[in-house]
């Protein structure tokens, strides 16, 4: 069938509408990508002399270091943790009928409609309250409500999908209810686990305003260091944090889809 | 043998932390009514007047401006998402759809303040925009987009874009597509098609889309603070503000309670009002 005029006009103005709107997108990561560069102090466009010096900087910011070794701390720790109780649950929740059960999963899954700075308040108040020291773990607990929703999703997802005659087989030739679980129903939950945990520690890499509400000077995490940098000083050292923050999860994100296909972990097929 | 193995272990974590969550709920209930004590982080006695605060001008503008910005960035994303999830899900070749799902996805993972600060470098006075504007000799003085709402808006709609062209797309891609090649087949042209049969069917994706939204920019906090620059408040910058300048935690926790009951009936109201339409759409 031969193409109308109407359907070439159609076809164009597709076209131009996704390079504006992609051109949307891309467009502060290329700004911060040129303002990196910029010698000069304070904000201009377009550089008149080039340097690094802004990378050095941020290299050698103490807060920087400090914070990134925090949260990876966190996201390590609050990631393992939320996958365990996650899993845990998400394996109840799919198998058994018991009291409180829709109670209970309400709860867990609030932190969704909750906005984080609410989450923040609370935990504040109630350790407060609580006169409990402002540590590490204060933090930890806080980033894992807040992800532990997203596991518990996926690991269920993958519970529904899940093959329950190899389970049935292993039992009717007598393993104990241990065994099952350990040698059959584990390892085939491990992409599911695995997709989960990965989800779970990004997300709470980048948490950011329930952490500002609970963190101290020594439990800062990246992003709250980050932002506290913008409020002292008005130089373009964050520009090259941000350059350098993009190319790591673009990269992170290139390997994942190269393995797992994102289209297939986001459900968009 | 019992019947439920492992159902006390595998639900002890979780428990732990809906007692948590449960806990501080109650924390900001119980200090929302209690009085405040200047210079102390302990409350007074029973109140009320928190709430009674609430009333005056400067809240009753934040939350206006929360409504409008959580309005309009709902709005323009969608404008924006659906184009972007349609080209995601139906472009021809499979670099470009790669292409586009890593692009619009890439800003998901990247967090609040590294996506804020771009935009500021944007938008700044001396920013791109402004300068390129300048320098073309469109303008003659800066535009400010700075500590604006139109400002804010632009950039929170840039946050809201990924989550919303994920759920889109996810809507998209379970369209069946014999449906459209039916009409096709039957005479209808492009634009019918889209307009009769992909944009009605993927109204419950719009309506999620639309919900998780409102829910992301009404829990915006370094957009509106950093781009805002105090001149914009909404609930949030007035609740790390409330909380942090003055650690008036009763204030603080009384307006997220009205925040909290806000956003529920708003997502309440919309639910109900998109099962009507899918209800109409299913008779008509």
């Amino acid at each position: 069938m031969k193409k109308s005029f109407f359907d070439h006009l159609l076809d164009w103005s597709g076209r131009i509408l996704l390079t504006m709107i992609l051109g949307f997108v891309l467009l502060p990561f290329l700004v911060v990508f040129i303002a990196s560069f910029n010698d000069s102090a304070i904000l201009s466009f377009p550089p008149k002399n080039w340097s690094l010096r802004w990378y050095t900087n941020a290299i050698e910011y103490r807060d920087f270091g400090k914070g990134l070794v925090n949260s990876l701390k966190i996201a390590a720790i609050g990631a393992t943790c939320a996958m365990i109780a996650g899993s845990g649950f998400a394996y109840v929740l799919n198998r058994y009928e018991f009291s409180l059960k829709s109670v209970l999963n309400s709860i867990l899954m609030s932190p969704l409609i909750i906005p984080n700075f609410t989450i923040g308040l609370g935990l504040l108040i109630l350790s407060t309250a609580a006169s409990l020291p402002r540590t590490i773990w204060l933090v930890i607990g806080v980033h894992v409500i807040i992800v532990l929703p997203f596991v518990i999703r996926s690991v269920y997802v993958s519970l529904q999908n899940f093959e329950r005659r190899y389970e049935q087989a292993a039992e009717s030739l007598g393993a104990s209810p241990l065994r099952v679980l350990l040698t059959i129903t584990l390892p085939l939950l491990v992409p599911g686990l695995i997709s989960g945990a990965l989800f779970a520690a990004i997300l709470s890499f980048n948490e950011f305003t329930a952490s500002l509400f609970v963190v101290n000077q020594s439990t800062q995490t990246f992003p709250v260091a980050m932002y506290n940098y913008v409020r002292e000083y008005a130089d373009p050292t964050l520009a090259a944090v941000s350059v350098i923050y993009v190319i790591a999860v673009a990269a992170l994100l290139l390997v994942v889809h190269k393995f797992f296909r994102l289209e297939k972990v986001l459900n968009v097929e | 043998m019992s019947k439920r193995p492992f159902l006390g272990w595998f639900s002890l974590p979780s428990v732990l932390i809906a007692f948590a969550i449960t806990a501080s709920f109650i924390a900001i209930v119980q200090y929302s009514f209690r009085a405040y004590v200047p210079g102390s982080l302990d409350p007074g006695g029973f109140t009320f007047d928190n709430f009674t605060t609430l009333w005056k001008m400067v809240y009753g503008q934040a939350f206006l401006n929360t409504v409008l910005l959580c309005f309009w960035t709902a709005i323009f994303t969608l404008l924006i998402g659906y184009p972007l999830a349609y080209a995601m899900v139906r472009a021809q070749s499979v670099k470009l759809r790669s292409a586009i799902l890593l692009i619009s996805l890439t800003p998901l993972f990247l967090g609040e303040i590294v996506r804020t600060y771009s935009w500021i470098i944007v938008l700044g006075n001396r920013g791109f925009v402004n300068a390129a504007l300048m320098q073309m000799g469109l303008i003659d003085a800066p535009i400010n987009f700075m500590f604006t709402m139109t400002g804010v808006v632009i950039a929170l709609v840039h946050f809201t874009l990924p989550i919303v062209v994920v759920m889109l797309a996810a809507a998209l891609s379970h369209i069946d597509l014999n449906l459209e090649r039916a009409a096709t087949s039957l005479g209808a042209g492009r634009v019918r098609v889209f307009a009769s049969i992909t944009l009605p069917l993927s109204i419950p994706g719009i309506a999620a889309a639309t919900s998780t939204a409102f829910a992301w920019t009404f829990s915006a906090f370094a957009t509106p603070q950093m781009i805002g620059g105090g001149k914009v408040q909404t609930i949030s910058t007035l609740v790390y503000q409330v909380g942090f300048a003055s650690f008036n935690f009763p204030l603080a926790a009384s307006l997220s309670l009205v925040g909290l009951l806000f956003t529920i009936a708003v997502l309440a109201i919309f639910n109900t009002g998109i099962r009507r339409l899918e209800k109409f759409g299913a008779h008509s």
